[in-house]
């Protein structure tokens, strides 16, 4: 049996990022596309500690940095979040077409 | 008081601390603590500098102070004085406190304009302290967007129209500053390919002839929009008229020298081939700003709009000063730096005052005003006379020391630009007692002026202040001059040496 | 240095004007006047010593005056040996011009103690007056051209600051004006003619600068005769332009203008200011540079020009005017002329220095006199409170006093012996016949002009009709009348003055002597212009009008100043405000503002373009994005190699 080896990962964590970028450009729900981008976020957490533990196995610097994402990660959300209650609040939907104020 | 970061995170600390103020009251008396301590740092610091040059100390900056800042692009947080910088603290501490004073009576979101006062004095009292030119310009940039703020908001007539220009002309000036900055920056080499923004090192390096002449422009271009050159000015007239009274005041008392001290300090001091080579459009444009800015100024009717463009007039004498490269030239410049910044600070003040109390400043509809308020009217004249240039006061010291050596340049280009240039003394003497003439002397042309009131203490001290900053250069210009005068030598032989170089 | 206390003389009067100018309004209205007087007094007795001394005591050595430079203090440097000075000078002409200054500056402020009294702006009156004061004295015992530049402009302001002291009446805001931008157009030419000198001597010290430049062996003549502009050389230029800056206070033509509107101060100003000091500054600055104008023909011949047709000028509008004050600001004109030209005709040293010798003594009597004529004007207009001739007339039981003095000072200037004007005039036409027939001719004509038109102003004011104005006023106070009387009797033997032996231009005495057959000519002619006068004005008739009438256009071109306000005003007007003025205001309005506009406009019209990317859909922001960066991917990743 082969061992798992960086490009299977890399694959998967591709195929999470599409699936994310897919999520984000297709839903009209601002929930869901604040999960779709926790699914970008996720897949270059992956790409990072596969990095770290495939090509430079002796630094910590790759998982540094996913736990520096996975923070910024949560507070990421908790703003977006209390942007979308906010634009609830005034526009009684949190489909992101009635948010298109921002216009010229 | 050798400690100069104090000079910049004193008003700093002051203005985060209107910010935590609650009462309009609260929020004038920090703002005034807080410049007058700045007054007592700045004349504590030239008390130093004296000293320090009293006690045989020949360094070129005193007081010098450097931490890196970011090492990787050797980003420097480098400061020092010399007499020039001393002087224009002394400048803007007084001129900051003056403004202080006459807005006394802002009612208008009152946080927030002395906030964004205070914060301009911060990114002027920076810039004239650095001698690290990515430093300045980070200074440069702090003393321009706030003004955009207190234009539009407690600004008077087409306000945004104005505020707009203003920052605009103002940031695109600041963007060649900062291409030529990066110009000079990438072609110093102090060891191994390491660059620097260090002013005194780069003064000491030859930058190739090529690069100066392609650098200078942008940098003096840049520099030059601030100090009102002919035809980057426009931006003057309609942003000083349209700022509230203390924004005026600093407008033209203190951002419009960051222009003059840029072009001297940053463009002439390290192009010194540079500004040979081009020194003769500076002449020509300097004498074009000079006799069309007075000219111009003839046919305006709105007090503010007089002392604008008379403004650009002024400010042609620094740039005439700068473009002659000769010594007594350079002092003429830069005393016509603080004579303009003081004087121009002092007539803006007592339009805005008159302003305040009879709702106009057209000319036409002004008149009898020394009858009712003498006071205001006196700081007027008085005002207006320096702008002419009457002996005795700092105005005709800084523009007779121009034309001096003006002079000193024998050929017939310069001469004529110097006798142009002493031409528009007549013509101001004609606006000025035009304005003095019918607004304050005369008949009185409104019943309501009757009933006005003059001065209250703090304008009284406002312009006692200011007047007795323009008698003691006006009277006494000797101390002035030992202050600047090694400090020129020491541009002048950068251009000497420059010139040999070539 | 025992000779400090000489800078007492012009400080007083400065601390005078800085205390009654800060405190004068609110807390010394009422001694304000007696505060300025007496600290002129003192200061009138300090010079009167300082004059004393110099004259008698310590100024001569071997017999020629030396100049002393009692003080000097570098005041702003510009090169290693071009500075500044402000020092103080002691030399003839300084000497007797600070004589003159505090003595005639004492009698106003006496005067002025009447006059003025309940005047709302009193303090300030006497702090300008001080002002004056300090300035003019500063003026004349300078040390170095570039001091006596800055004390000229300060006597220019205080000029217009007095001028306008009636600041609710536009006409004398407008002439304060008039005269602090002609003269001030005139000192421009001061300033460059100081710069050419300055430039070309290498300092700014008069000593200096006369001893550099009237030596024929020293390179500093040599380069400025040599180098040329237009054909002239650098010497005549500064020296012409300086003369510029002296007619324009001395109210010469074509800058005569401002002087006759100047009459709209105050009358004892008008008696201090516009008759007796500041306007003789222009003699002074030519007669302080004399032995370089002396070398220079050319801008000798100049001056003399000048000083002859603006006498003639003058004394021709003198006669038609019916203003009281502005026939005495002509004369003034007229008689400053008379000194001018008299110097021009001179020469350096000697005997053949008659000319400036006869100047400086024609502007030591004059003083007394014109001071004396506007004083007693004043007195006057204090009565009738009309500066016009139709109001006035029979005076002469209302008013002793000034109508015996009026009458001494009318005989002084219209040259009568032997009162003070005849002598010093004498001297004057002398060294005109000896020089320039043209000029002694036109100076005999005016002369003759002269007594006309002044006895047509006394017997105007004083005899023609019968008194019909307000005879419970009296004369005015004692303080009024005292210097009128104190002026009359210095006009009347100011003429015996030994100035040939004191005042002269290279400071040995000279000889001089009145020729008895040379004066019958202008005494004549005075003579005949007082009887002229007397036919015609003394007592109510028709004759001045037929005759004017006669004269048709000339008289009317007279009458009008032969359009020279005119003129300017058209100048002014048209040129340089409407086509100058308003062609900047323009260009600077929609050229270089309309292309700062059009920038603007430029870029809202691209941004108007393209804003239709900005739809708000986020979504379709996000698209945007990853188009981009997958397209930037793609570039790098095949471009790249």
């Amino acid at each position: 049996m082969n061992e798992i080896g960086l490009n299977q990962i890399l694959i998967v964590s591709t195929i999470l990022f599409f699936i994310g970028v897919y999520g984000f450009l297709t839903r009209r729900n601002m929930i869901t596309m604040l999960m779709a981008i926790e699914l970008i976020l996720n897949s270059v957490n992956i790409n990072f500690v596969a990095f770290n533990k495939y090509l430079y196995a002796d630094k910590l610097d790759g998982t540094f940095f996913t736990i520096f994402i996975i923070t910024i990660a949560a507070a990421e959300a908790a703003v977006a979040i209390a942007i979308i209650i906010h634009l609830y609040r005034s526009l009684k939907s949190i489909d992101v077409d009635d948010a298109d104020m921002m216009k010229f | 008081m050798t400690d100069l970061s104090i000079l910049v995170f004193s008003p700093l600390l002051f203005t985060l601390a209107i910010l935590f103020c609650r009462t309009a009251t609260q929020i004038k008396w920090t703002a005034l603590i807080g410049s007058l301590l700045q007054l007592v740092f700045a004349s504590s610091l030239m008390y130093s500098y004296y000293v320090e040059r009293a006690a045989g100390n020949t360094a070129q900056m005193l007081f010098e102070q450097r931490y890196s800042w970011y090492s990787a692009l050797n980003i420097e947080y480098y400061i020092g004085v010399d007499g020039i910088s001393v002087i224009m603290i002394m400048l803007t501490a007084i001129v900051v406190a003056c403004g202080i004073l006459i807005s006394w009576k802002m009612e208008t979101l009152t946080k927030e304009f002395f906030f964004l006062l205070m914060l301009l004095s911060v990114g002027a009292y920076g810039f004239f302290i650095s001698l690290d030119l990515f430093t300045m310009f980070f200074f440069l940039e702090l003393a321009v967007i706030p003004k955009f703020l207190l234009i539009a908001i407690w600004g008077s007539g087409k306000k945004e129209y104005s505020a707009m220009k203003l920052a605009l002309m103002l940031m695109s000036g600041s963007a060649l500053v900062l291409i030529g900055l990066l110009a000079t920056y990438f072609n110093t080499d102090i060891g191994n390919g390491v660059h620097t923004f260090d002013l005194l090192k780069i003064a000491h390096q030859h930058i190739p002839l090529k690069m100066q002449l392609f650098i200078f422009p942008f940098l003096f271009v840049g520099f030059g929009v601030f100090t009102a050159l002919f035809p980057f000015h426009t931006w003057v007239p309609d942003g000083h008229s349209s700022a509230p009274t203390a924004a005026s005041m600093f407008l033209a008392g203190i951002s419009m020298k960051l222009g003059g001290y840029g072009c001297l300090r940053v463009a002439t001091y390290l192009m010194p081939e540079a500004a040979q080579h081009y020194s003769w459009i500076i002449v020509l444009l300097a004498t074009i700003a000079i006799i069309y800015g007075a000219f111009a100024t003839l046919m305006q009717k709105d007090l503010k709009y007089i002392n604008a463009y008379s403004s650009v007039s002024h400010c042609g004498f620094i740039l005439l000063g700068i473009g002659m490269l000769t010594k007594t030239a350079l002092i003429g410049a830069v005393m016509q730096m603080v004579s303009h910044g003081l004087m121009t600070a002092l007539f803006f003040g007592a339009i805005g005052m008159i302003y305040e109390r009879t709702h106009t400043r057209q000319i036409k509809e002004l008149g009898g005003l020394l009858k009712t308020i003498p006071f205001l009217s006196s700081v007027f004249i008085i005002a207006g006379l320096c702008s002419l240039g009457l002996p005795g006061f700092s105005g005709f010291v800084s523009e007779m020391v121009v034309f001096m050596g003006a002079w000193q340049r024998p050929d017939a280009f310069h001469r004529i630009a110097t006798i142009l240039a002493a031409a528009s003394i007549v013509v101001t003497a004609v606006y000025i007692l035009r304005a003095a003439g019918s607004a304050i002397m005369g008949p009185i042309k409104n019943e309501h002026f009757n009933h006005l009131k003059d001065a209250t203490w703090n304008e009284k001290l406002a312009s006692v202040l200011l007047i007795v900053a323009i008698l003691s250069i006006g009277l006494a210009p000797f101390w002035l001059i030992n202050l600047i005068s090694p400090d020129t030598q020491l541009i002048m032989e950068n251009i000497a040496r420059g010139a040999i170089g070539n | 240095m025992p000779n400090y206390y000489i800078a007492l003389i012009p400080l007083l009067p400065l601390a005078t004007f800085v205390l009654l100018g800060l405190f004068g309004r609110k807390y010394l209205t009422a001694s304000s006047g007696i505060i300025g007087t007496l600290s002129l007094f003192i200061s009138t007795i300090i010079s009167l010593i300082t004059a004393y001394n110099y004259f008698f005591i310590t100024g001569k050595v071997n017999g020629i005056f030396q100049p002393v430079l009692a003080l000097k203090y570098t005041w702003l440097q510009f090169a290693p040996n071009v500075s500044i000075d402000l020092g103080i000078m002691l030399d003839p002409i300084s000497m007797m011009m600070i004589v003159v200054v505090t003595f005639v500056s004492l009698m106003v402020h006496i005067f002025s103690l009447g006059y003025m009294k309940g005047e709302e702006r009193f303090a300030t009156y006497y702090a300008f007056l001080s002002l004056f004061t300090f300035s003019m004295l500063g003026l004349v015992l300078s040390s170095n051209i570039f001091q006596i530049y800055i004390f000229w402009e300060l006597v220019g302001v205080s000029s217009f600051l007095l001028i306008g002291y009636y600041f609710e009446k536009p006409s004398a805001v407008a002439a304060s004006k008039k005269a602090f931008i002609v003269t001030r157009f005139a000192d421009l030419g001061f300033l460059i003619g100081i710069l050419i000198l300055a430039y070309n001597a290498e300092t700014l010290d008069f000593s200096t600068l006369i001893q550099r430049l009237t030596d024929a062996n020293s390179p500093y003549l040599i380069n400025s005769t040599a180098a040329s502009f237009f054909g002239i050389s650098a010497l005549t230029w500064g020296l012409v332009l300086v003369f510029l800056g002296g007619a324009g206070k001395s109210a010469m033509f074509p800058f005569h203008i401002w002087l006759p509107d100047a009459m709209e101060g105050p009358t004892p100003v008008s008696a201090l200011i516009h008759a007796a000091t500041m306007v003789v500054a222009g003699v002074f600055l030519v007669a302080r540079l004399f032995p370089i104008f002396a070398f220079d023909v050319a801008a000798l011949t100049v001056v003399t020009y000048v000083g002859a047709f603006s006498a003639l000028l003058a004394a021709i509008i003198a006669c038609t005017q019916t203003d009281i004050k502005r026939v005495l600001a002509y004369s003034t004109m007229s008689q400053i002329g008379y000194m001018m030209f008299s110097l021009g005709v001179s020469q350096h040293g000697g005997e053949s220095g008659l000319g400036y010798m006869a100047s400086m003594f024609h502007l030591f009597t004059h003083a007394f006199f014109k001071s004396l004529l506007f004083l007693g004007a004043g007195a006057v207009i204090h009565l009738v409170h009309s500066n016009e001739m139709k109001d006035m007339g029979g005076l002469r039981k209302l008013m002793p006093v000034t109508h015996i003095t009026f009458l001494i000072a009318c005989l002084a200037i219209a040259g009568i012996p032997p009162f003070a004007g005849f002598f010093s005039k004498e001297e004057i036409l002398m060294a005109a016949f000896h020089s320039n027939k043209i000029v002694y001719f036109v100076a005999l004509f005016t002369s003759g002009l002269t007594a006309f038109y002044m006895f047509r102003l006394y017997f105007a004011i004083f005899w023609s009709k019968e008194s019909h104005a307000n005879a419970d006023h009296d004369e005015g106070t004692l303080s009024m009348k005292i210097p009128l009387i104190i002026l009359a009797v210095f006009s009347v033997f100011a003429g015996f003055a030994p100035l040939s032996s004191l005042v002269t231009s290279d400071g040995a005495a000279i000889e001089t002597h009145i020729d008895i057959v040379f004066s019958i000519a202008p005494v004549l002619l005075a003579a005949g212009g007082i009887l002229l006068a007397s036919k015609l004005y003394k007592s109510e008739n028709s004759k001045p009008q037929s005759i004017a009438t006669s004269l048709g256009g000339f008289y009317t071109a007279a009458h009008k100043k032969f359009y020279m306000d005119e003129l300017y005003l058209f100048i002014t007007n048209n040129i340089i405000f409407n086509m100058i003025g308003n062609a900047a205001a323009w260009i600077d309005k929609n050229i270089v503002d309309g292309f700062m506009n059009l920038l603007a406009t430029v870029t809202a019209q691209i941004s108007n373009l393209i804003k239709g990317f900005q739809s708000g859909k986020l979504q379709l922001y996000a698209v945007y994005f990853f188009v981009g960066v997958i397209g930037f991917m793609l570039l790098f990743v095949y471009l790249w190699n």
